[in-house]
């Protein structure tokens, strides 16, 4: 990277499934507080703002009229990514590797306990003419997709209800995680069959939360203390189209990943990255994550609680329970694994830390029907 | 610091018409293939890309950026929608910019689409969302309003005389007349603006812009590709974009700050001291007729409550010495949202090149300035372009 | 280049296209429902307005009182500082009349929609409602102008709990 960026402050609120205490510009602000005061910084002195945000999931249109306010960021350069929150950090980020801004501040929550109609939200994003028709619940496109990844990479359904159990039961020990629980495998694999293969238990629930993160140029990041810089970052998308996209592989992560590890001199990431927080919605999307990420082989991901594993990735993948313990989170989601890759590389996890954290990742979904990925490499040194 | 440069090396446009049987994947892919066949540029040399198109709600389609990534060349590729309501179609570009002007890619091809014509019975349907749903959309608010209030702001505190501000429409439409996209070019006068149907007072329908369908797009390219590419590169000199509070109710709306303060970006970035004498060529942003005079005004190329005085004169003509919208702006081609916003940055590229045909401006033009405007009355985007050297 | 007279893509339709079914089309009605949390601030407006008040916040950095209240300032960006109850009176700030619904069908009683200035509120301070008891020709900037509420019983906690505003 042609000019080193860093992230010198996160503000949040710790993720809930219902928050009617708060509204989302309340929410915001308290994140927003507590992220210039951990960089210290006044918002006067920020030169640009970020907002990740889909207009449909906060059920207002040109939902970027209502970002300012609540960031301090009035009359200030401020726009909206219709992406997920990674996706808003690279555009930070690639703004201030222009050289014309020091200070920017990204911006992602979700309220999706205020979408009375999630599921038909979600159909809205489907192709109008060819596949709406058909009024299935959408989620059947997860199905879709996990049972051609099983095929393709001989991973069975246990393997799937391993990751969950897996992550679930970790939540269990992340205060920020509202779904921690401990359950076995054969738990989830009993669990109600909604989308064969998918059932109750792979089902990311949603949670509200609000995310501000504070990016800065080198000039100003040195001076602040425990920066932590960005070393590879990138994003991509597949096809949108249900009809032409490859359902086995996760491309746009793996095209995403070539490009940030090329970035930070990464060869061999399981070895040289220490923490990854990854997509893991419904199970199957952490192994085949995993793959796309060069992490594992093709077909091997699911070797992850194999006896010897001997990188101990089962503990360095998604430490903080993954979406599946955080919940789902619309744009806000891949912030939240920012934040968790942050507090490893500062070591402030406590029951969870990861020891001697140097170098971590953070990968995140769309979600469905989505093909988008994006990708950020973090380090506790320059 | 010095910025990396980045020029725009290639643009494409298709009609805007007010229903459009091509779908808006269809009207995107047409706009991205004219923009790239246009300097030749194979897809597989583009390294990244940016969409810019409105409210979801017109389209019918939600996470709509995804939907229409592959029609705009984004298989595969880094692919952004970034997003400030009206302000989009020149905020699409600036976006491409820092991408570019960043080092981590090269080149980006700039999608702007819209198909309002989706949202039934009209699309004004899908503008009732954009306002606060606890304090204004239980009164049932349509998009009119807010225009109108601004306007009658505008004209009070100037003491401005309508029959000045529907000069603009006159123009503008009959710019539009040379516009291959136009779907409204007429020949109009004062007195026909002043008498079509009022539909929120002081707003008539020949002040207002009409709904939409259509496309346009851009290649970018850094300085080393674009220079491989053409012997005649559009340099974007200079970035400005600006949002204010939300808290619309508690502005004085006769002056538009934010626009102020984007231009003053834009200028400062592209080292413009004097923008009355340095702009030559001006797209500024007209839904309302009104809009185009207010924006003249906040982008400092007329005092305060003067530019219409400048538009009766005929500076702003477009053989006058700074024209306006030559290309007939969004009165005359009309209005798919952030398309009308990429048109404008399109026919700034065909104006410094020369290439404008009827529509060329007689002034030689070095210098361009493109602006957007969008949200509550909140938001202005502002892009300057610069020929050649 | 785009010189005059190019042919572009682009086919307009008309109405005729569709009701002889020259083109296709498919149709949605989207089932789209939110419930919007109102937290402190707008919780604490909507119950004024229920009790027949309004409710702006003070911040006494920036000296000013505003309404829709917030419990931030976004000038200054801090906790604002209190609570104050606002008069229902105020002053035209800008107005217009609207001859047209949101879907464009003409309206024989047009709306007179127009931000009105809060008297109690720092200067400037408005929010936007409906004017009525007035003919649309008499509406000046500046009027004075007094909400006409709805009786307690019908009142729930909404901007609706104002009927309009109206001159006195």
């Amino acid at each position: 990277m042609n000019q080193n960026v860093a992230i010198i402050g996160i503000g949040y609120t710790v993720p809930k499934p219902k928050t009617p205490e708060v509204s989302y510009k309340e929410m915001t602000y308290l994140a927003a507080q507590m992220a210039y005061k951990e960089a210290k910084i006044s918002p006067k002195e920020v030169e640009s703002f970020v907002t990740a945000a889909e207009d449909l999931h906060e059920g207002t249109s040109i939902f970027d009229e209502y970002t300012p306010d609540q960031l301090g960021a009035v009359q200030k350069p401020m726009h909206t990514v219709s992406g997920d929150g990674i996706q808003g950090i690279i555009a930070a980020a690639l703004q201030i590797m222009t050289g014309a801004f020091d200070l920017i501040v990204v911006e992602g929550h979700s309220k999706a306990s205020n979408i009375v109609t999630p599921t038909y939200v979600l159909n809205y994003a489907l192709d109008p003419v060819i596949n709406r028709p058909l009024n299935i619940n959408p989620h059947y496109i997860a199905g879709l997709e996990m049972r051609a990844y099983m095929q393709d990479s001989k991973t069975s359904e246990e393997d799937v209800a391993n990751v969950v159990a897996h992550n679930l039961t970790r939540a269990a020990l992340n205060k920020l995680a509202p779904y921690g629980a401990k359950i076995s495998p054969k738990k989830v694999l009993s669990s109600e069959p909604l989308f064969e293969p998918i059932r109750k238990l792979h089902m990311p629930q949603t949670s509200d939360a609000a995310y501000v993160v504070v990016l800065a140029s080198e000039r100003i990041a040195k001076k602040k203390v425990k920066p932590v810089w960005i070393s590879g970052m990138s994003f991509c998308s597949d096809s949108p189209t249900l009809e032409t996209r490859d359902w086995t592989t996760s491309i746009s992560t793996q095209i995403a990943a070539e490009k940030a590890y090329q970035q930070a001199g990464i060869k061999n990431p399981a070895a040289e990255i220490d923490v990854f927080e990854i997509d893991d919605s419904f199970g199957y999307k952490q192994l085949q994550h995993l793959e796309a990420l060069k992490v594992y082989e093709k077909g091997k991901a699911k070797n992850i609680f194999e006896n010897g594993d001997k990188q101990k990735l089962s503990t360095r993948v998604n430490p903080s329970g993954g979406t599946l313990g955080v919940g789902w989170m619309h744009e806000a989601t891949g912030l939240h694994k920012v934040l968790e890759v942050v507090s490893q590389l500062k070591g402030k996890k406590g029951k969870a830390q990861i020891k001697k954290a140097k170098v971590g990742l953070a990968q995140a979904w769309r979600g469905l029907p989505t093909t988008t990925c994006a990708v950020v490499i973090l380090k506790n040194q320059k | 610091m010095k910025l990396r440069k980045v020029a725009v090396v290639g643009a494409g446009i298709t009609k805007f018409v007010r229903r459009a049987q091509e779908t808006a994947k269809e009207l995107s892919y047409h706009a991205t293939k004219m923009a790239l066949d246009s300097c030749n540029m194979p897809l597989e040399e583009i390294d990244s890309v940016v969409h810019g198109t409105a409210p979801d709600a017109f389209d019918g389609v939600h996470m709509k950026g995804e939907y229409l990534s592959e029609a705009s060349g984004g298989w595969r590729k880094p692919f952004m929608r970034s997003y400030v309501g009206g302000g989009t179609g020149v905020f699409a570009p600036i976006n491409g910019w820092y991408l570019v002007a960043s080092g981590m890619y090269d080149t980006c091809v700039v999608v702007c689409e819209e198909k309002m014509s989706s949202c039934q019975p009209h699309p004004q349907g899908a503008f009732l969302t954009i306002f606060d749903h606890t304090t204004e959309r239980p009164l049932g608010p349509n998009l009119l309003w807010i225009f109108a209030l601004e306007m009658n702001r505008y004209m009070q505190v100037h003491k401005i005389p309508r029959e000045q501000i529907a000069l603009v429409s006159v123009k503008n439409k009959r710019n539009a007349l040379d516009h291959p996209s136009a779907q409204l070019g007429a020949e109009l006068t004062v007195e026909d603006v002043m008498n079509s149907e009022i539909m929120a007072w002081p707003v008539t329908r020949l002040m207002v812009s009409p709904t939409s369908d259509g496309a346009a797009a851009v290649v970018l390219a850094s300085e080393e590709v674009a220079k491989k590419i053409t012997d005649n590169p559009v340099w974007i000199s200079g970035v400005g974009w600006n949002l204010d509070t939300a808290y619309w109710t508690n502005r004085d709306l006769y002056y538009p700050e934010y626009v102020e303060k984007a231009a003053r970006m834009a200028y400062k970035m592209a080292g413009i001291k004097n923008p009355r004498e340095e702009i030559n060529v001006v797209e500024p942003y007209d839904p309302f007729a009104y809009k185009e005079l207010h924006h003249l005004e906040g982008l400092l190329l007329a005092d305060k409550g003067q530019a219409p005085r400048i538009t009766a004169e005929g500076i702003t003509a477009r053989d006058g010495k700074m024209p306006s919208c030559p290309s007939g702006g969004l009165l005359g081609v009309g209005n798919p949202i952030a398309a009308a916003g990429m048109m404008k940055i399109c026919e700034l590229f065909w104006q410094l090149r020369g290439e404008a045909g009827k529509r060329q401006v007689k002034n030689s033009p070095r210098t361009g300035l493109a602006q957007a405007w969008g949200d509550l009355m909140q938001v202005g985007t502002v892009v300057i372009m610069q020929r050649g050297d | 280049m785009l010189e005059t007279g190019i042919r572009l893509h682009g086919t307009a339709l008309e109405e005729e296209d569709f009701k002889t079914h020259r083109v296709f089309y498919t149709t949605d009605i989207p089932k789209l429902q939110y419930a919007w949390d109102c937290g402190v601030a707008m919780g604490h407006y909507l119950k004024g307005l229920k009790q027949g008040k309004l409710l702006g916040t003070y911040c006494k950095k920036c000296k000013r009182t505003v309404i829709p209240p917030r419990v931030f300032c976004e000038l200054c960006f801090r906790n604002m500082d209190k609570w104050v109850e606002l008069k229902d009176t105020g002053i035209v700030n800008t107005f217009s009349i609207c001859y047209v619904t949101w879907d464009m069908k003409k309206l024989i009683y047009p709306e007179i929609p127009a931000v009105i200035e809060i008297d109690g509120a720092s200067k400037g301070k408005g929010i936007l409602h409906l004017l009525a008891e007035v003919d649309p020709k008499q509406v000046k900037l500046g009027m004075k102008v007094k909400a006409v509420w709805k009786p307690k019983s019908e009142r729930e906690g909404s901007i609706l709990d104002i009927k309009y505003f109206k001159p006195i």
